[in-house]
């Protein structure tokens, strides 16, 4: 062979070669939906069953971008802004849907087939991923917040956990559980700073002692004395009976303190019930016993609503698709096929009403209460006064994540010591009025 | 003439110089460690050094659910295409920095390194949007360019500072034997610098390898290099410290025998010209 048809010869093998890759890429293209999503048990079990989604739609292949909460929460709302169209559906909490919805930047999840039931879905968990009579998000699971404790702990403090604890009785019991030379702690609550961490748990206790972030004119309201209540009933309560360096204790932290037998009791998300009964992992699992979010007799309890969604970016090419796996992975049928791979303890709870009427779920130790708990909260009228805003662990409006970050610092910052509470809301209430003054409000 | 060092100076030196290193590796060790324990080991209060029952099981999970080549193949070709194309185009730059001079060499240098004083942030919109126009997001050609700016400063200075320790007068002899500019860089000059240039190349390497703002941002389901694999396994809802430890060992291994097997020439040319 000459040089000359060699060179012919890779020619043309290399615009083949290039014309097959772009006839690939091409079809791939058209079919391949990518899922962006966060990292725990109940998506990654999802990531596990899409056999199950792509053998029942085989024109349909699904790419997963699975990254910590936080980081695809900027990444994903970067993606949005800029309509890059990285992603084809998004997994988004109850605080976004109210206002990507609004700034029309998710598809109306209306049109979903008659079968896959919107009736079915708890009406909370519902009207928190609903704007303006538009579903903009399918809800994979649903959360709100509770009292786990040791009943072994309780009863050996000679005390009965109510179901409907008040703040009080909570008080009362941290003190006679507490054992320091033991390292046994009455209460482990969130310390760490953050939006999603100190600042979840903080607000939506501030609910049950009358407390709000705003009031109807939005003017900032830590100087209340609602809120002087509620930060310091929050910091003697850690400083009697909580573990210490409780300032960097978040979900994980507090998960791993009660899983090894260190708290007497753990207010915090419903869906850490099947961690800590689980006895691979909790030394501690026959102990357990769980009761609604305290109150203080004003009205509200103390609990949040959370629910963890699937939505389409506006401006997807694969709407059709996309539509196709969420209505898969938010069915009835999806609850089963989770249940007859990995048990009913291990379903996607707190979307749907079917499943508490389910008799093999009815067994399972904490879902009465997980119920209760996401029906007794309501993210239209979170608080004892009246507010202008939706959310109950959280102010459904885009400035908050940043404001609620920098106030969670102060009130860490308090509960290390480094400050006392009329400093930190001193503080909480010159930031955010700066901040809500900058945002035109 | 050297100075006398007595064996128990010697010996007190090499037992701090161990525990200096060690104390830089323990959190490398730890995380090891941690990927052969349970999840419910790895929480363990107080912490399990050794004596617990090993298991590979993490490895298992992490390999059954991540695609770990397509992941490792993604980071060797970002972290080396754009440590080469930042070799490429650095070496003519240090060059003539180093061998011709101008008025204004120092403040290039100086003002090429005041641009990694910017938080990458500040950044990360103008080239998002450029990176749509284009095509480039979550694409490996994206991100091998984007590292090799990121880097090309570092770059240019280390192989300016290595070339300026070689005699300007061996180029010029060259230039009188009839060598053209071409063949000066590659047949007098790079020889002359090896040391350098892979000390370069290697550091390159590493930052190009662990850089984890960039590659996050850029990429979704195709070009995430192990970066984007480590952080898929971050949680702050449930404990997966075992599985995550593991994901960072599988990470990291690859860079770590390299550094391993090339730290003599790391070294070499670390302290290449700080010695005469």
């Amino acid at each position: 062979m000459t040089l000359k048809n060699m060179k012919n010869v890779l020619r043309t093998t290399s615009a083949a070669a290039l014309l097959a890759a772009v006839g690939a890429h091409a079809v791939s293209h058209a079919d391949t939906v990518t899922i962006a999503t966060v990292n725990n048990g109940d998506m990654i079990r999802m990531q596990k069953l899409t056999d199950d989604f792509t053998s029942r739609n085989p024109g349909i292949t699904l790419e997963w971008v699975t990254l910590e909460e936080n980081i695809l929460r900027q990444r994903v709302t970067q993606d949005i802004a800029t309509r890059g169209g990285q992603f084809d559906v998004l997994t988004i909490g109850t605080y976004e849907v109210p206002i990507w919805g609004r700034n029309g930047w998710l598809v109306s999840l209306n049109d979903l087939p008659a079968e896959w039931d919107v009736d079915d879905l708890l009406p909370a968990i519902r009207s928190g991923l609903t704007v303006d009579g538009n579903l903009y998000a399918a809800p994979f699971y649903g959360e709100s917040s509770m009292v786990m404790y040791r009943t072994d702990l309780m009863e050996k403090a000679g005390l009965r956990m109510p179901e409907a604890p008040t703040w009080e009785f909570i008080r009362e019991a941290a003190a006679a559980m507490t054992d320091r030379d033991n390292e046994t702690y009455g209460i482990c609550l969130r310390g760490k700073a953050g939006w999603g961490e100190n600042m979840a748990f903080i607000t939506a206790t501030s609910n049950a002692f009358g407390a709000r972030w705003f009031d109807e004119n939005w003017t900032p309201q830590f100087d209340s004395d609602a809120w002087s209540t509620t930060l310091n009933f929050y910091l003697d309560l850690m400083g009697d009976a909580g573990p210490p360096g409780a300032s960097t204790n978040g979900f994980n932290e507090n998960l791993s303190l009660f899983q090894q037998g260190k708290c007497g009791m753990w207010i915090d998300a419903t869906v850490a019930a099947s961690f800590v009964t689980n006895p691979n992992d909790s030394t501690v699992a026959d102990e357990v016993g769980f009761a609604l979010a305290p109150d203080t007799g004003l009205g509200k309890r103390s609990n949040w609503l959370w629910a963890w969604a699937l939505a389409i970016p506006a401006g997807t090419q694969k709407e059709a698709a996309a539509k196709q796996f969420i209505e898969w992975a938010t069915s009835k049928e999806y609850i089963e096929l989770v249940a007859s791979k990995e048990g009913w303890a291990n379903v996607p709870p707190g979307a749907r009403s079917s499943l508490y009427e389910n008799p093999n779920y009815k067994d399972i130790p904490f879902a009465r209460m997980t119920l209760e708990s996401i029906l007794s909260a309501d993210p239209l009228n979170p608080t004892v006064d009246p507010v202008p805003y939706v959310g109950i662990q959280f102010v459904a409006i885009p400035e908050f994540a940043g404001i609620a970050t920098e106030v969670g610092q102060e009130f860490s910052a308090a509960l290390a010591g480094q400050q006392t509470a009329a400093e930190a809301l001193d503080k909480a209430q010159a930031l955010t009025a700066d901040a809500m003054e900058a945002a035109g409000y | 003439m050297a100075r006398a060092v007595t064996p128990r100076r010697k010996a007190l030196n090499t037992l701090i110089a161990w525990a200096i290193g060690l104390m830089i590796f323990f959190p490398i060790l730890w995380t090891i460690l941690t990927s052969f324990k349970s999840e419910a080991q790895a929480i363990n209060d107080p912490p399990l050094f050794l004596f617990f029952d090993w298991t590979i099981e993490n490895y298992g999970v992490v390999q059954d659910r991540s695609d770990y080549m397509r992941y490792l193949w993604n980071s060797v070709i970002i972290a080396g295409g754009s440590t080469l194309l930042g070799v490429v185009v650095a070496v003519p730059a240090a060059w003539s920095m180093a061998f011709v001079p101008s008025k204004r060499t120092k403040d290039i240098l100086l003002w090429m390194l005041s641009t990694k004083m910017l938080p990458a942030v500040g950044v990360l919109y103008p080239i998002y949007l450029l990176f749509i126009e284009l095509g480039l997001l979550d694409t490996r050609t994206g991100l091998v360019i984007v590292l090799m700016l990121i880097n090309l400063p570092i770059i240019v200075w280390m192989l300016y500072t290595y070339f300026k320790e070689i005699p300007v007068d061996i180029l010029e002899a060259a230039r009188m034997d009839g060598a053209t500019l071409r063949g000066e860089i590659l047949h007098v000059l790079m020889p002359m610098a090896v040391p350098g240039i892979a000390s370069t190349i290697l550091l390159s390497l590493i930052l190009a390898w662990n850089e984890a703002f960039w590659t996050l941002n850029l990429t979704a389901a195709k070009a995430g290099p192990l970066t984007a694999f480590i952080a898929s396994y971050s949680s702050p809802e449930g404990l997966f410290f075992a599985k995550l430890s593991a994901a960072s060992t599988m990470a990291i291994a690859p860079i770590l025998i390299l550094g391993w097997f090339s730290q003599k020439q790391l070294v070499r040319g670390l302290t290449f010209g700080a010695v005469k």
